[in-house]
Formats: C-alpha cells, structure tokens, sequence
C-alpha cells in the first residue's frame, strides 16, 4: 500500500522515516521524496498487513499521512486521447487500443508524477483515501 | 476526366454523395484505380484535432449606458485586445490570465463561452465628451453578444515537425514534455487526415473553401501566418461563429512550462474533381515525412536528428542512435478521425455543399526568419574580461585571498595547459574549514562540474542558464576551454536596465 506522508520542516530535522522503520520494525520503501526549505513530501511502500501501524507511528511523530488508493487517475470528461502521456511515462502505463482510445493500465503506475504535468487538459491526477 | 463542382453539389442536395474520409482513401484508390476512384467518390473528407496555438475570437458587446469607449478589456481577467474602437475586442487564446497564469487564458474563455458559462467582462477607459463612461464590469454569456466570431490567424498546419531532446535536463516545450537524452519523440497531427496533407498544391482549397471548425460550419479565409508550403508548411486562415461550436472540438490547455493553448479540431471537405485531386487524396502515412528535431539546442536551426514519417511516428516507436524511443503524439488521432467521420455525415446529409475557391493560396512561396535590425546581444559584448583565475595546486589560503578582496565570488581554477577544471567560491572554501587536514589545495574543494558559455553564445541564453543552475557566475571559455572572461548577474542586469527603459 502505499502512502504520501507530508511533513514540515519543524518535524523534517527528525529522520521521521527512519524512526518509524525503528520503531514499528516494518521495512519502508521509499519510492519519492521531495523535499524544500518549508515542507516535505515522501511516498513510501509498506506492506498491506502493516499499514495501519506505520500510518499511526507517523502521525504520532507529527507528519500526516493520506493513503493512495489507486496509482493514476484519469478524468474521462477532460482526456482527449491526445497521448502526450504516452511517452514520458517510465512504466508504460498508456497506450492507445487501434481506435485511438488512451488505455490506462494503473496497476503499472509507480506514481512518479512525470504523466501529471505532461497531460496538456488536466486529465490525470492522484486521489487520495 | 473531370467531375464539375456543380455536379457534386447537385448529387449532395439529393443525397446521393459518395463521401469517404482521407484515411478510406487509399484503399479506395488501391481498388477502383484513380479514373475508377475519381468517378466513385465525390468528396473525401479530412479531419486534425490538436494544440492551435494562434486562435482567438473578435466579440463585440453591445453598447452600455451611459456609453464606454473601451480602452483595456479583461474577460475573467485574462486581457483581451481592445484597439478595434469602442466595445470590440479580440481575444487572443494564448493570453494568460493577469491573476490565474497559465492556468487560465484566453482559450479557457473562449471555451467556457462555448460550454454556456457566464464570463465576466471588465473593461477601463479615459471617457471622451461622446464616450463618458470610464469604466464597467459585467457578466456576460455568449448569447448576450452581438457577434462572437473566431477568426484564427494559423491553423491546420501541414505538418509539424517532431521533437526530441538530446541534453541532460526535461524541456518542457510547446511540443510537450521532453525527457533528457533522447528519452522520447513527441509528434503533432494526423497525417494522411490533416487538411493540407490531401492538397499539398492548393488546387482546391483557397478562400471560400467550406470547413469544419470546432464542430461549426466556417470558411477558409485565405492562406494562414507564417504560411510556408514550399517547405511543406502550409498554414490556413479560418473563421467560423463561435455560437455554433462544440466543447467536444474547442478544448483550452496548458503545456507545462509553455503556457496556454486551445485544441481545435479543423476539418475540409475536398470536392473530387479530377485525377490530380484523387491523387493528393491517396496519400499514405509513409509518404509524409517530418524532420525529428533536437529541441535541446536552443537556436532557430534546431539541428536535424533524423527524417521520419507519419507512419514511423504512429507506430509508437523511433530508432535513434540505434535505440527504440518512444512516441507519442499532443494531437487526438481519435478526434480527427471523429471530425473526418461528422464532416463526411454534413456532407450526406446535406449540411454543407463544396466549393472552388475564389481567391487562389500561394502554394510555392516560404516564411523567412525576422530581419533582425539589432543583433541579439552576445555574450562577448558585456562579458568582464578582467578575469581573476587560480590554478589548481594552489593552496586554498591563496583562493581565499582573492575571493576576501571582494572583487569576485567565484574563481574559475586551471591547470597547468591553462584549461578550465573547476570553479571555486567562499562555500568551497567553508568546505576546506569543516574538514581540516582533508583539504589543502583548491582541487580538493573545488566544484568540477562548472557550467559555461562562450563569447558568441546569445545573451539571453547565457541568461537561462544562470537561471536553471541558480548560480550567479558563468566562465565565459574559448574552444580550447581557455577562461577568457566571466559574465555575472551583474553584467546581465546592466545590459537589460539599458534595454528596458
Ligand atoms: S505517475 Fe508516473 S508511473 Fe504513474 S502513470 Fe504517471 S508517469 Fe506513469
Ligand atoms: S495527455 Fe491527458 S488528455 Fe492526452 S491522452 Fe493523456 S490523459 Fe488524455
């Protein structure tokens, strides 16, 4: 399962991942972290079973946590099937099926963001629970 | 064998047109032969859906009272052109929004118009003894307008050519986004459905030719801006009433990092009327052919990567440099064949006829680049050539010594050829103090990957890459990679003080 923890700075000088690996035991993949002078952002990999503990020792450290339901998700109103996204995705989450129609294969999505700013309509974005 | 206009119009009034779309066409062709195919088929339609950068609408508003001669106009804030006399306006897709950025622009407003939404309409002017009034605000649906016709400068470009990115760094450009090294081809339009790939000469579209834009019946006005069919670039100049417009075929955009653009979907009924129409109409994929261009190099000459076609491009994957890479395409092959599909029902049922041109379109002639009266600056002409250097077995005191002087904050350090190998500043030499004993000479602390320009580089490029680096100090290197000057921030904020006042 994966999940988008978000920190400030204030928190951030503590290693709030490393902590919580510490403290629950649980080994934590951490697929992308973005950091700045003010917030901090990391999306980590736990395994189902365990989700539930690592998400309160997180928010017990003071970070908040929201849990990724899905990989990418695409708003069928707004996506023309232009394919910009086909490209610069590292997993080769889209295709085209022979009409011309985006198939979007999510089970696929690392969520590494790259499709997001690629999509000239706005069409795809990450939900959270 | 020719097929008279009339005749054609003759059989779409009964009903009995033979219509197939572009992408029909050479099949079509392959079976009956051209003479077949010309006495088989009547119009052949064409469809492209994508980014039309060079849109935008004239709307006039109606007189308020007391009356306003409009000066500035903003609708939803995104500015519109207002110096077309008293309550005209043209509005200009690419426009970014004075408050949203490129979130919001003229393509949105032209959409929201088109989807039934109110926008607000603010306008400012100095009052005049006829027109007192000094300023309004008001909303406005399309319906509440007296005239709202788009009028497009450039669109149903030929061909685009495709792009890819050969440095180190993403480039987000008009042509999407670019991954580093080659890492995909970006590619725009339809092919064999584009408009002008089916009429590369012109023979039968020109002004007055009827067309489907953005799901309204419209016209070709005559040849579009920047129009360069010698080059296979063709263009055309289109106009249509926004109030018959669909949002399925009028869709605003933003291309990260480039801004605000509207995705049009344009399509032409071509009139079959002889074996030279037939012909142009039986273009494949594989005989259309592009450049795929570096977009890394940041010059009007993008350097040439390869050559390839529509069917190359399609098939999801280019060869370059002996790897497969990734294309996709910015425009909908879906879309466009949607247009070509609802073009070709007008046409059975009878919306629309054909017609001749009756004004021809240069079909030969090719854009030139703007004549330049003032060469863009150089880096050569503001560079500070009292470079202070240090070699790099220097101790770092010595490197201290100069930068506490003042007179810069960045050293560039050579070796003993005089080449560049690294640059130094007060944090490398803080590096030197945390780790006493580690470091003696500056090639201990020194940063070694330095980035650099040279004296015939463009000023404004230079400009860029202090920006993306975030760093305030270029060295400026000869082909031998000698320092012969430096160019900072400074020099840069000198030469655009001059500029801009
Ligand atoms: S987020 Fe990354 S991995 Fe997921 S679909 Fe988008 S580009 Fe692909
Ligand atoms: S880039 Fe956006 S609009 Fe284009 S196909 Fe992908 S999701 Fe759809």
């Amino acid at each position: 399962m994966k999940l988008m923890i978000t920190f400030s700075k204030k928190e951030g000088r503590k290693p709030i991942i490393a902590q919580a690996v510490k403290d629950t035991g649980v080994l934590i993949n951490v697929e992308r972290a973005f950091i700045d002078s003010s917030e901090g952002e990391a999306l980590i990999d736990v395994p189902d079973d365990q989700c539930t503990l690592v998400r309160e020792r997180m928010k017990a450290l003071g970070a908040s946590v929201r849990v990724l339901e899905h990989g990418i998700t695409l708003d069928e109103d707004e996506c023309v099937d232009c394919g910009a996204c086909v490209s610069v995705c590292p997993r080769e989450v889209f295709s085209m099926d022979a009409g011309g129609k985006l198939v979007v294969d999510e089970e696929r999505c690392v969520i590494c963001g790259k499709c997001i700013k690629a999509c000239p309509h706005r069409a795809l974005s990450l939900k959270f629970e | 064998m020719e097929k008279s206009i009339g005749l054609i119009n003759e059989r779409i009034r009964d009903g009995n047109a033979r219509v197939v779309t572009a992408e029909e066409m050479p099949a079509v062709v392959a079976d009956l032969g051209v003479e077949g195919a010309l006495t088989e088929v009547d119009v052949v339609t064409t469809g492209t859906f994508g980014a039309m950068c060079s849109s935008g609408a004239f709307l006039n508003f109606g007189h308020a009272d007391p009356p306003i001669r409009m000066e500035r106009i903003w609708l939803n804030d995104v500015e519109a052109y207002g110096g077309i006399a008293a309550v005209d306006a043209y509005i200009g897709a690419t426009q970014p929004s004075d408050t949203r950025e490129a979130d919001y622009g003229g393509a949105h407003v032209i959409e929201d118009f088109i989807a039934g939404k109110a926008v607000e309409l603010r306008a400012t002017s100095h009052g005049t003894d006829c027109y007192p009034r000094q300023s309004i605000t008001t909303e406005l649906m399309l319906e509440d307008l007296n005239q709202a016709i788009m009028v497009n400068p450039r669109n149903a470009y030929q061909r685009y050519n495709a792009a890819t990115n050969s440095t180190d760094r993403t480039l987000y450009t008009y042509m999407g986004t670019l991954l580093p090294h080659h890492g995909n081809v970006s590619y725009s339009g339809a092919g064999l459905l584009n408009p002008l790939s089916n009429d590369p000469d012109f023979s039968v579209i020109g002004s007055g030719t009827p067309l489907f834009l953005g799901g309204a019946p419209g016209v070709v006005i005559g040849e579009g801006t920047q129009h360069s069919p010698g080059g296979g670039f063709g263009t055309l100049m289109v106009t249509a009433e926004l109030s018959r417009m669909s949002p399925e075929y009028v869709r605003a955009a933003t291309m990260y990092g480039y801004g605000v653009t509207l995705y049009m979907g344009v399509g032409i009924p071509i009139p079959v009327i002889n074996e030279q129409v037939v012909r142009n109409c039986a273009v494949t994929d594989d005989q259309i052919s592009v450049d795929l261009v570096d977009y890394g190099i940041p010059s009007r000459n993008r350097p040439t990567v390869r050559k390839v076609t529509y069917a190359d491009l399609k098939s999801g994957s280019v060869e370059i440099d002996g790897e497969e890479v990734r294309a996709s395409s910015l425009s909908s092959l879906r879309r466009a064949r949607q247009v070509a599909a609802e073009l070709a029902e007008w046409v059975t049922s009878g919306k629309i006829e054909v017609a001749l041109p009756t004004r021809p379109i240069n079909s030969t002639k090719k854009a030139h680049p703007m004549h330049e009266t003032i060469r863009a600056p150089r880096v050569g002409d503001i560079m500070d050539r009292r470079v202070i250097r240090i070699a790099e077995t220097e101790e770092i005191r010595a490197a201290a010594k100069k930068l506490l002087k003042g007179e810069t904050n960045h050293i560039p350090v050579i070796n003993d050829e005089d080449r560049l190998v690294g640059i130094i500043t007060t944090y490398d030499i803080s590096k030197a103090v945390v780790w006493p004993g580690k470091a003696s000479v500056v090639r201990d602390v020194m940063t070694r990957d330095v980035i650099t320009t040279t004296p015939d580089e463009p000023v404004d490029i230079a400009a860029r890459k202090l920006e993306q680096h975030n760093i305030s100090a270029l060295p400026v290197v000869d082909d031998q990679r000698r320092v012969i000057a430096m160019l900072t921030a400074i020099d840069l904020g000198k030469l655009f003080r001059g500029k801009h006042r």
